[in-house]
């Protein structure tokens, strides 16, 4: 269980992270998805007690994170693959993990193990590990002592589809047993399969959150004509509140019926009709994106 | 690949037992074993004593082998490195960013650091008693093979002076640190500020007889030299606060309010 009241963040006059709130219950995989710079980070920073906050509150299993006793035996952390020392080999960074929880040995083997480390993998130095295998490294540490909840940074960075597949596998067996699971993300597509979950988190401020169900049903119609005009006037007439997507068509605000009937009975030629199944979270996000990226070139 | 084995874990409380104190302090201890430049600085400081040794039994005259020139030529190469150890054990978290998951094992700070501090204070004593009997043993050598006095004048005041030598540039070490959280940073604070004092004050008149209660080296020459009495004490204290314990609080305050990146 992970609960998250008006946390907020400010760097000097820069809001990092704006009156963020969200809870993970367990037995779900919340996905945290936003743009890169949106705010992910430094809020999962804040939750486990890295980064003061400038104001709001976190709780991890009913505490404040810093006033868990022996915390890794509660919640696995994975925030930085990167943040490894790259003169330790992947078996050592693991044993001394284990060794500060107070784990038996044998859960470095095991560990290893389950992420798809071999022995020869194990004895090599971190520094030459590939991202891939930095990030298995990070998820093996992560659930070193079995715990109830996991909060992982962009886990799936580096991994290639196959490792992408596994992990959420593993995520997914981790929620049905209960477990509370925060995974963040920068690309929607990779986060929609495997989330109960979506907390949607752009420029510091959560933009949208819910049931991933809820958020990908219900999201109106996608339709696309040769004649747009004839379409937009059809659609303004019949008063269906619409909005033109980056690929040209058109995402209305209406059941497929009424989006039908109305082109009918203006006579205007489809090419597309649809229901939207996401494809207005697909463009809200698709707008942060670029929102961030002009923030980021301006 | 095996599934997940046990069942969600017992239930949390607060007051709970967290991570002992002498399990952080063996991690931390084992944290500065294992990686190639940690074992090299020790094994260099090994080396580098043995040698130091070893070229002051063939280059003295025989009147100079007695245990207490043999112990301060021993000394001196720890006294120089052992704080780079000290060092490395603080800054390590910070260059290669392992204190991501370091605190979030331990989210109280300052324990970490104090486990960080009896580490490489153990591995100090560790060092300085290598180091007494590395000369015994020269002095010994020195007495059987080259005509050396074999004087064991020495005493417990000798070893006390030592230990205190050792440990102050072992704490600076670890003070510049905790401050500075960079390990090119805070080497090259270590060695250059105090010798760049060193130098101000051997070189204007005006501050030459300041220099025992602002210049590090100027002060704790006096304990290495073991003649140490007095005043000197008070000038001890006074540059150990300068140079020691005002840098490790300024550092401990940092550690304890900064963001951990």
């Amino acid at each position: 269980m992970i609960r998250v009241e008006q946390l907020t963040k400010r760097y000097g006059g820069t809001t990092a992270v704006d009156s963020v709130s969200f809870t993970v219950r367990p037995g779900t995989v919340t996905g945290f998805l936003g743009p890169n710079g949106a705010g992910k980070s430094t809020t999962m920073r804040m939750l486990v007690g890295l980064t003061p906050p400038t104001s709001g509150s976190s709780t991890v299993l009913g505490l404040p994170y810093a006033r868990l006793r022996n915390p890794g035996r509660h919640v696995g952390v994975l925030l930085d693959a990167a943040a490894a020392h790259p003169g330790r080999t992947g078996r050592e960074v693991l044993t001394l993990g284990a060794a500060l929880m107070g784990l038996p040995r044998s859960r470095v083997e095991e560990m290893l193990h389950l992420v798809g480390l071999t022995a020869e993998e194990g004895r090599r130095r971190v520094g030459n590990y590939s991202l891939g295998v930095r990030q298995r490294l990070g998820i093996a540490h992560a659930l070193l002592a079995d715990p109830e909840v996991l909060i992982l940074d962009e886990p799936a960075n580096g991994l290639d589809p196959g490792g992408i597949h596994w992990m959420r596998g593993l995520l997914r067996r981790f929620a049905d047993r209960g477990g509370s699971v925060l995974l963040s993300s920068h690309l929607l597509r990779e986060i929609e399969v495997i989330a109960d979950e979506l907390v949607i988190i752009g420029g510091g401020r959560i933009v949208a959150q819910g049931a991933k169900e809820a958020m990908l049903a219900g999201a109106g119609t996608v339709v696309r004509s040769p004649d747009a005009g004839v379409l937009v006037a059809a659609l303004t007439s019949a008063g269906l509140g619409h909005t033109a997507r980056s690929d040209g068509s058109l995402l209305v605000d209406a059941s497929i019926d009424h989006v039908g009937r109305a082109a009918a009975a203006a006579g205007a030629v489809l090419t597309e009709l649809r229901a939207a199944d996401g494809a207005g979270l697909e463009e809200m996000f698709l707008q942060l994106t670029a929102h961030a990226r002009d923030e980021v070139s301006a | 690949m095996t599934a997940l084995t046990t069942s969600p874990g017992v239930p949390l409380r607060a007051g709970s037992a967290g991570i002992p104190m002498t399990r952080l302090v063996r991690v931390e201890l084992r944290k500065l074993l294992d990686t190639r430049s940690g074992a090299w600085l020790l094994a260099g400081i090994a080396l580098v004593t043995a040698g130091a040794v070893l070229l002051y039994l063939f280059t003295t005259d025989a009147s100079g082998l007695t245990f207490e020139h043999l112990v301060n030529v021993t000394v001196l190469p720890q006294a120089l490195l052992l704080p780079l150890l000290g060092i490395m054990a603080v800054t390590g978290e910070w260059t290669q960013r392992t204190g991501l998951v370091t605190h979030t094992l331990e989210p109280r700070r300052g324990r970490v650091l104090a486990a960080k501090f009896a580490a490489t204070g153990i591995l100090g004593v560790a060092s300085v008693v290598l180091t007494l009997a590395l000369a015994a043993a020269a002095n010994v050598a020195g007495s059987a093979w080259l005509e050396g006095t074999g004087s064991w004048a020495y005493g417990l005041r000798g070893v006390g002076d030592t230990l205190l030598f050792v440990a102050l540039s072992l704490l600076q070490g670890l003070a510049v640190g905790t401050l500075l959280m960079n390990t090119a940073a805070a080497i090259v604070a270590y060695a250059v500020l105090p010798t760049a004092f060193t130098l101000l004050f051997s070189m204007v008149d005006g501050l030459r007889d300041k220099a025992g209660w602002i210049d590090l080296s100027a002060s704790q020459d006096p304990l290495f030299r073991h003649s140490i009495a007095g005043v000197e004490w008070l000038q001890l204290l006074a540059t150990t606060v300068w140079w020691i314990l005002l840098p490790l609080a300024a550092g401990v305050w940092r550690l304890l309010h900064r963001e951990i990146t």
